[in-house]
């Protein structure tokens, strides 16, 4: 575990450079998303469809899977399944291990992230290399993405000059970007005709006709998922979908809320692997399906609609406490308002419950879901669960964690208080009496705060007064 | 893995029967929906509006659109492949495209030199990504809406082919522009028919912005797309 949330909330706010580069990025991803949903009845629109899509498909998850399975396998396209983190990573590496690969290049994936799977591998003796641009950025100075779209959304275009230049022999010192991407392009084309294995994430599976989906704009990910001779991709349970009729809104919500796109450069559909007369292509095509805490949250009649998201990270975008802490504040591998509510249910409550508390329940994150998950009601449940007495009811791991029996037992008085009126006025009468003895510091409140002011007189007792008053 | 396969399954439908699958809609009404919503997004250009909406949307992705006629088109590329000196080319020998680059553009140039992608990736690696200035290929379809290019790769054409290349020249038919995607399913009747290996939707040369919000061409991919409307 790192350091605590809060500690490292306060630590990135002190960091102007960080700050500067959020919120450049974050206005000019907000703008664009704007820009391109400038009809806002068709963007409503969209939202419920693709609310409906992904609810249906949730709601038929478990057929749906062994469908994809089925449709896959039928393709030629061979399918792995996951419980753990380990257990993907062992499959993937004993694929790698059976074609003797000694270096894999990967498109951007996320799952690939939540795996750890470069570690995994790097400590087995095979290279893993990152081929998005943004990825290929962090990997090189040894960070983590801190944004699931933008990996390297925290860094300005003169740290990355000096990374280059400290890190790729012979690069001299240069802040034209288009240079610095020639020699991520010089680079990276070397890897990708040397590569023995491509692994690459997956943003929509369709079940119908077994094919695998992949959204990009940089073209990495089709050399991932064509030059090597194997290519592995993983995903989470919840990317799949039913028909291939279902991709178009997908998409399209996917890219405008993501990026401010009408729609990325590429968008690849994968049905199976290189065919007896073909030139090119991978000869084989595996696919990990990953659950790692998923099917725990299908059991929560409410959490569940985490599984909804399609990972376009519109929701951190557009969250002031994301904008103004960054990716890395949250020590884990997703940030922003979907990590909150992603994270704690798959390391459990009790090891990152306190990341919920990092929102001001403003709802932003939840009027800009293309899925329309209700966001800030899922982290408000979070934390509720959080403090939960009976956590042993609870699908969700590490639930009454955070229960301290000094908050219960206020609440318990202060429910008990509300629901007998003379007890309530007696309480009150001397409250309002007793007020002024307030101490100075209220521990947490005080800190940014002065300490409230009782009223004298409560409310009811005023009230009542006026009221017996003559006309 | 069957044992995790199984538990997963497991995992979820008990927790689908409790759940009484509280969003599950029936069949009829799931299709009723998805009817709508293809009538609702269908766009139904005109001829001119179709073409003008496509143009637009891929020059906005930063692609050259080029319009031509289907006879004159081999010496408008000779010009472009004159003043771009692009010199190497990967065509295919089994498309009309292809035969027509070769017989009519590859003739009038005799320095140009032109390499079929006939062989498997293994034996082309090499000239593919070191040598090659330039590929052109066909496309399958385009959808207006979006400016983007249908492309289906196979034994002719090589997926390859509209990816490694910098520049990458693509000849379309003017009539085989439709509005969304979603016509574009509809018509393919995939669906029913099941998919070819590899489909891709390019709208636009490879791009990247990961470095502080510039838009930067030629990330991994073409630098420059190039279409023919024919």
């Amino acid at each position: 575990m790192s350091a605590p949330f809060r500690d490292q909330a306060i630590h990135a706010l002190q960091d102007e450079q960080l700050r500067e580069n959020f919120r450049g990025a974050m206005d000019f991803l907000q703008g664009k998303r704007k820009a391109v949903f400038s009809d806002t009845i068709e963007l409503e629109n969209l939202r419920q469809q693709g609310h409906q899509i992904k609810a249906e498909a949730l709601a038929n998850l478990p057929e749906l899977l062994e469908q994809l399975d089925s449709q896959c396998s039928k393709n030629g396209i061979q399918v792995h399944w996951a419980e753990t983190p380990e257990q993907a990573c062992e499959i993937i590496h004993g694929i790698i291990e059976q074609n003797n690969g000694k270096l894999a290049v990967k498109g951007k994936s996320m799952v690939s992230e939540e795996i750890g799977l470069n570690h995994y591998l790097e400590a087995r003796g095979i290279e893993c290399l990152e081929s998005d641009m943004g990825e290929y950025i962090v990997q090189l100075a040894q960070e983590t993405p801190s944004h699931i779209i933008m990996p390297a959304i925290h860094k300005s275009k003169s740290q990355i000059a000096t990374l280059f230049n400290a890190t790729i022999p012979d690069t001299p010192y240069t802040e034209n970007v288009d240079e610095l991407i020639g020699t991520g392009r010089r680079i990276l084309r070397e890897k990708f005709q040397k590569a023995d294995i491509g692994i690459s994430g997956v943003n929509f599976a369709v079940a119908e006709t077994g094919t695998l989906c992949l959204v990009e704009n940089e073209g990495n990910g089709r050399m991932c998922t064509t030059v090597p001779p194997v290519h592995i991709a993983i995903t989470g349970i919840e990317k799949v979908i039913p028909r291939l009729s279902d991709l178009p809104p997908l998409l399209s919500l996917l890219t405008r809320s993501a990026t401010g796109q009408l729609i990325t450069t590429y968008f690849n559909l994968i049905s199976s692997p290189r065919k007896p007369d073909e030139k090119d292509g991978p000869e084989a095509v595996h696919l990990v399906l990953l659950d790692n805490g998923r099917s725990r949250m299908y059991q929560h009649p409410e959490l569940r609609e985490t599984l909804r998201c399609i990972r376009c990270g519109a929701c951190m975008n557009h969250c002031p406490v994301y904008t103004r802490i960054g990716g890395h504040a949250y020590g884990t591998v997703y940030p922003g308002p979907i990590g909150q509510v992603v994270m704690p249910q798959i390391n459990g409550l009790d090891q990152q419950g306190e990341m919920t508390e990092g929102c001001s329940l403003n709802g932003a994150c939840g009027e800009v879901c293309p899925v329309e998950i209700p966001l800030p009601d899922l982290i408000r449940k979070l934390r509720e669960e959080r403090v939960q007495p009976q956590p042993a009811e609870s699908p969700v791991n590490g639930a009454g964690s955070h229960r301290t029996r000094v908050e219960a037992t206020a609440w318990r008085f202060w429910r008990w208080v509300y629901q007998h009126p003379e007890l309530y006025r007696i309480v009150t009468w001397w409250a309002t009496r007793l007020g002024s003895m307030l101490p100075n510091r209220l521990g947490p409140w005080t800190r940014t705060r002065v300490k409230p002011v009782i009223a004298r007189q409560s409310l009811h007792e005023i009230m009542r007064e006026r009221s017996n008053q003559p006309d | 893995m069957t044992s995790a396969k199984q538990n997963i399954l497991a995992r979820l439908k008990a927790a689908q029967t409790r759940q009484h699958r509280n969003s599950a809609l029936d069949q009829a009404g799931v299709n009723q929906i998805a009817a709508n919503r293809i009538k609702e997004t269908s766009r139904a250009y005109t001829e001119t509006d179709r073409l003008n909406k496509f143009t637009t949307a891929l020059q906005a992705s930063h692609a050259e659109v080029i319009d031509c006629t289907k006879d004159e088109w081999p010496k408008m590329l000779i010009g472009l492949i004159e003043t771009r000196k692009l010199t190497h080319w990967l065509y295919s020998e089994k498309t009309e495209t292809g035969r027509r680059f070769s017989q009519d553009v590859c003739t009038a140039l005799p320095a140009l030199e032109a390499i079929p992608y006939s062989t498997p990736v293994e034996q082309l690696k090499e000239t593919l990504f070191n040598q090659i200035d330039a590929a052109i290929t066909e496309a399958h379809g385009a959808i207006a809406e979006t400016g983007t290019l249908v492309i289906i790769p196979g034994p002719e054409e090589p997926r390859l082919m509209s990816l490694v290349p910098p520049v990458h020249v693509v000849l379309l038919r003017k009539s085989k522009i439709i509005d969304t995607f979603d016509q574009l399913l509809e018509q393919e009747n995939w669906s029913e028919a099941g998919l070819p290996t590899n489909v891709l939707l390019i709208s636009g040369p490879s791009k990247t912005a990961d470095i502080q919000q510039t838009l930067a061409y030629g990330a991994h991919g073409p630098k420059s797309l190039i279409v023919i409307l024919i």
